[in-house]
C-alpha cells in the first residue's frame, strides 16, 4: 500500500509541512534518531519486545466497543476504540514504551519529557521505571498547580518534576525547557516527545507507535463487520498523536471519511481557543513547520482550552497536512459541549472519559451520519484526571 | 566588500561581538545601546529580534526578548528604527532571531528590508542547512546579506566544513552544547577552539556562549578571531541604570580599556 498521507518523505515533510526546523545544537541528537529510528524500530527484537509490552504490561489489544445507547441516539453504529483502557488511562503509553525501547538500543541512561495534563508525563515515569531509567519530566508552573493529582503519580513512580516557569507557564513552555535541557545534555538524554510533533523524525515515530490504534481497529472491524474499513473515524487533536494512531491504517483509503476535532475553549473567534487549524498559520513551532496560532507579527499565541492535553498553539504537521489537502474534515467543540459529553457518555454507556476525549463525541451530530454506516470513535482516555473539573461542574448545576 | 568582510579583513584577533535584544530595556534604547557599543569599542554588533519561544537561548535572554515584546517591538518597527541608522554607526551589524517571526513578516521581504537598511548578516539559529541550501539561501545571498551557521563540539569536521562553507562573515563557534548563559569549562573550549583552528576554514570563527567578562574573553581569543558576550551582557543592562553608561562601562570593561 503506498501510503502517502501517512508517511512523510525523506526529509519529514508531509505536503508543505514537516522538516527539522532545529539549531545546530540539537543536530546530532536529532540526525542520529533520523539514521536509527526505522531501523531500530522495524528490527525483529524491537518488534517482539515491542507487541510483547503492549500485550502484557499495555493490555493490549484494546477492545473495540459496539456503543448501543450512543448508535441508537444517532441512529447509526457508533464503536469506540478503547485506548482509556490501557495502563496509565491513555493511549500516550503506546507511543513511550516504543521509545524507551529505543532509547535503550541507542544507550542513552536519561529520559526527559514534556507534559501539559500530565498524561504524557505519567506514561514516560511509568516506562522509565519499568525499564529503570531516569525520568526528568517538564511541567508548566501553572499544569503543575491544576494536575497535582498527577504530579503526585509521577513523582511516585520516581520521575523528577521540573516546573517550567518562563513564558505562559504551560505546555508550550514545557516543550520549550525539554528542549533547552536536551541541548544542554547531548550525550546521554533521550526526549521522548508526546506527540506528533517536533522536529522529523519525530512526528513519523510516534505516529507509527500510535498506529497499533487503527492497526487493530481494522482487524476488530474485519471480524465484527466483514470488513476493515468504517465510514469515518473521529478523533480529538491538540499535538494530535491519538488521531493520528487512530487515522493512520484508514488515511489511504479514500472511501473512509476521518474527522479531526480541535478545542474551540469559550468559542473560535472567542479570543480563547485552541482551534489551530481555523485560527493559526502555516509557520514553525517546536522544530517543525505546521499551523501555528500566531501574532501577525509571529509571535506564538497562548491557547485556551479546558482540557490542558489539547491546550496547544500548533498541531502536528501531518495533521496540517490532512487539513490543508483537504483529506481531514476538521470541526471543533467548545469547553461546554465537551463537557455536556463527558457527562452524556458517562450516562449513556458507563464510561467517564477524558475531557480531551469528551471533544469527539461532541462533534456527532454534525457529521451527518447514516443508518448503516459504521463510525468509529477513538476513546482515547478516561476521566480520572479530570474528576476534580466534573465534580465542581456537578456543584454548579 | 561588505563590512564584515572589511572587519575581518582589518582585524582578525580579539574581535568583541556584542548581543542585544532589539527593544531591551526600552522600546526606544536600541540605536542608543548600539552607539553606546560601537563608541564603547565593540566591533560588531548582534542585534536580536524578540521571540516568544527562543529554543537556543537561556532565560536571561529569553526575559529579555519578553520584556522587548511587551514593550512593542517587532520586526515592522525594528526595521523601522533601523532606518538611517548607518548615519551614525559604520560597524557591522547581524541580525539574531528565530524562523517562525520572520516568515511571517515574508522571507523575502525581510532580507530585502534588513539590506536595505544597512545589515550585514543574518543568523537565523533553526535555519537549518538543508532548508537554506534548497530556498532560503538563494534569497539572502540574492540580497547581499552574510548568513551564519553555528557549530558546536559535537559538531563532526565533514559537518563544520560544510557549515563553514555555506557561511559567510564568520563561523558562530557555540562554546559547548548548551543554551547561552551557562557556566564552561574553559580548558575544553580551548581544545576545541584549537581543532577548529586547525581545519584552516574560509570564515574567522567568533566563539559564543559562556563569553561573560575580560577574563573569559582573554582565554578563547587567543584561539579564534573573537568573541560574542550575550547573556552577561543583558543581565548587566537588566541591572544597571541607565542603558548606555551600563553599556560603554561593560565594554571597556571586557576590552580594558
Amino acid at each position: 500500500m503506498i501510503n502517502t498521507f501517512a508517511k512523510p518523505d525523506q526529509q519529514g515533510y508531509y505536503g508543505e509541512f514537516g522538516g527539522a526546523y532545529i539549531p545546530e545544537m540539537l543536530y546530532g541528537n536529532v540526525e542520529e534518531l533520523k539514521k536509527r529510528y526505522l531501523e531500530i524500530s522495524s528490527g525483529q527484537a524491537f518488534q517482539k519486545d515491542f507487541h510483547q509490552l503492549l500485550k502484557d504490561y499495555v493490555g493490549r489489544p484494546t477492545p473495540l466497543f459496539l456503543a448501543e445507547r450512543l448508535s441508537q441516539l444517532f441512529g447509526s453504529k457508533i464503536y469506540l476504540k478503547r485506548e482509556d483502557l490501557c495502563h496509565t488511562g491513555a493511549h500516550k503509553i503506546n507511543n513511550t514504551i516504543g521509545q524507551i525501547l529505543l532509547a535503550i538500543q541507542l544507550g542513552k541512561k536519561r529520559i526527559i519529557a514534556e507534559t501539559g495534563a500530565g498524561q504524557h508525563g505519567v506514561a514516560t515515569a511509568t516506562v522509565c521505571a519499568l525499564k529503570g531509567l531516569e525520568c526528568i519530566v517538564y511541567m508548566g508552573e501553572k499544569d503543575i498547580q491544576r494536575q497535582a493529582p498527577n504530579v503526585a503519580r509521577m513523582k511516585m513512580l520516581g520521575a523528577k518534576v521540573v516546573p517550567a516557569t518562563s513564558g505562559s507557564k504551560t505546555l508550550k513552555d514545557a516543550t520549550n525547557e525539554a528542549i533547552r535541557d536536551w541541548i544542554n545534555n547531548p550525550n546521554d538524554t533521550h526526549y521522548i516527545i508526546g506527540s506528533v510533533v517536533g522536529p522529523h523524525p519525530y512526528p513519523d515515530m510516534v505516529a507509527r507507535f500510535q498506529s497499533v490504534i487503527s492497526e487493530e481497529t481494522r482487524q476488530q472491524l474485519s471480524e465484527k463487520e466483514g470488513s476493515p474499513l468504517p465510514t469515518r473515524v473521529i478523533a480529538c487533536v491538540g499535538g494530535g498523536s491519538n488521531a493520528a494512531g487512530a487515522f493512520y491504517h484508514f488515511l489511504d483509503e479514500p472511501s473512509v471519511e476521518i474527522v479531526a476535532v480541535e478545542a474551540a475553549g469559550h468559542g473560535v473567534n472567542s479570543g480563547f481557543s485552541a482551534a489551530t487549524t481555523q485560527l493559526g498559520v502555516p509557520g514553525i513551532l517546536h522544530g517543525s513547520k505546521s499551523i501555528v496560532m500566531q501574532t501577525a507579527d509571529g509571535q506564538v499565541v497562548e491557547p485556551h482550552s479546558i482540557s490542558a492535553g489539547l491546550d496547544y498553539p500548533g498541531i502536528g504537521p501531518m495533521h496540517a497536512h490532512l487539513f490543508a489537502s483537504g483529506r481531514g474534515r476538521f470541526l471543533s467543540a467548545t469547553d461546554e459541549e465537551a463537557m455536556h459529553w463527558a457527562f452524556k457518555l458517562s450516562a449513556l454507556e458507563g464510561i467517564i472519559p477524558a475531557l480531551e476525549t469528551a471533544h469527539a463525541f461532541a462533534v456527532l451530530d454534525r457529521l451527518g451520519m447514516k443508518k448503516d454506516d459504521i463510525n468509529v470513535v477513538c476513546l482515547s482516555g478516561r476521566g480520572d484526571k479530570d474528576l476534580a473539573t466534573y465534580m465542581n461542574a456537578m456543584d454548579e448545576q | 566588500m561588505g563590512r564584515l568582510h572589511e572587519l575581518f579583513a582589518r582585524k582578525n584577533r580579539d574581535v568583541l561581538n556584542v548581543y542585544i535584544t532589539a527593544g531591551f530595556p526600552k522600546m526606544d534604547s536600541t540605536i542608543t545601546v548600539m552607539e553606546a557599543l560601537q563608541s564603547s569599542g565593540a566591533d560588531l554588533i548582534e542585534l536580536g529580534m524578540p521571540y516568544s519561544d527562543p529554543l537556543a537561548d537561556g532565560p536571561v535572554i529569553q526575559e529579555s526578548s519578553l520584556q522587548a515584546l511587551a514593550n512593542g517591538m517587532t520586526i515592522e518597527k525594528l526595521f523601522e528604527q533601523l532606518k538611517g541608522f548607518r548615519n551614525k554607526i559604520d560597524v557591522p551589524v547581524v541580525l539574531m532571531g528565530y524562523m517562525n517571526p520572520v516568515l511571517q513578516f515574508g522571507f523575502e521581504k525581510f532580507c530585502e528590508t534588513a539590506a536595505s537598511v544597512g545589515v550585514d548578516g543574518l543568523i537565523l539559529p533553526d535555519l537549518p542547512a538543508f532548508e537554506f541550501e534548497s530556498h532560503y539561501g538563494e534569497i539572502i545571498q540574492k540580497n547581499g546579506l552574510d548568513f551564519i551557521f553555528l557549530v558546536t563540539p559535537e559538531t563532526s569536521e565533514e559537518r563544520v566544513r560544510k557549515l563553514d562553507a555555506l557561511s559567510s562573515g564568520f563561523l558562530y563557534a557555540v562554546s559547548s552544547s548548551s543554551t547561552t548563559g551557562k557556566e564552561k569549562d574553559f580548558n575544553a573550549v580551548v581544545n576545541y577552539l584549537k581543532r577548529l583552528e586547525g581545519y584552516g576554514l574560509k570564515n574567522p570563527i567568533l566563539v559564543g556562549f559562556g563569553i561573560k567578562d575580560r577574563e573569559t574573553f582573554e582565554a578563547v581569543t587567543p584561539y579564534a578571531a573573537g568573541a560574542i558576550i550575550g547573556s552577561a551582557f543583558i543581565k548587566a543592562v537588566s541591572e544597571g541604570e541607565d542603558p548606555v553608561k551600563t553599556t560603554i562601562a561593560f565594554v571597556k570593561n571586557v576590552l580594558n580599556k
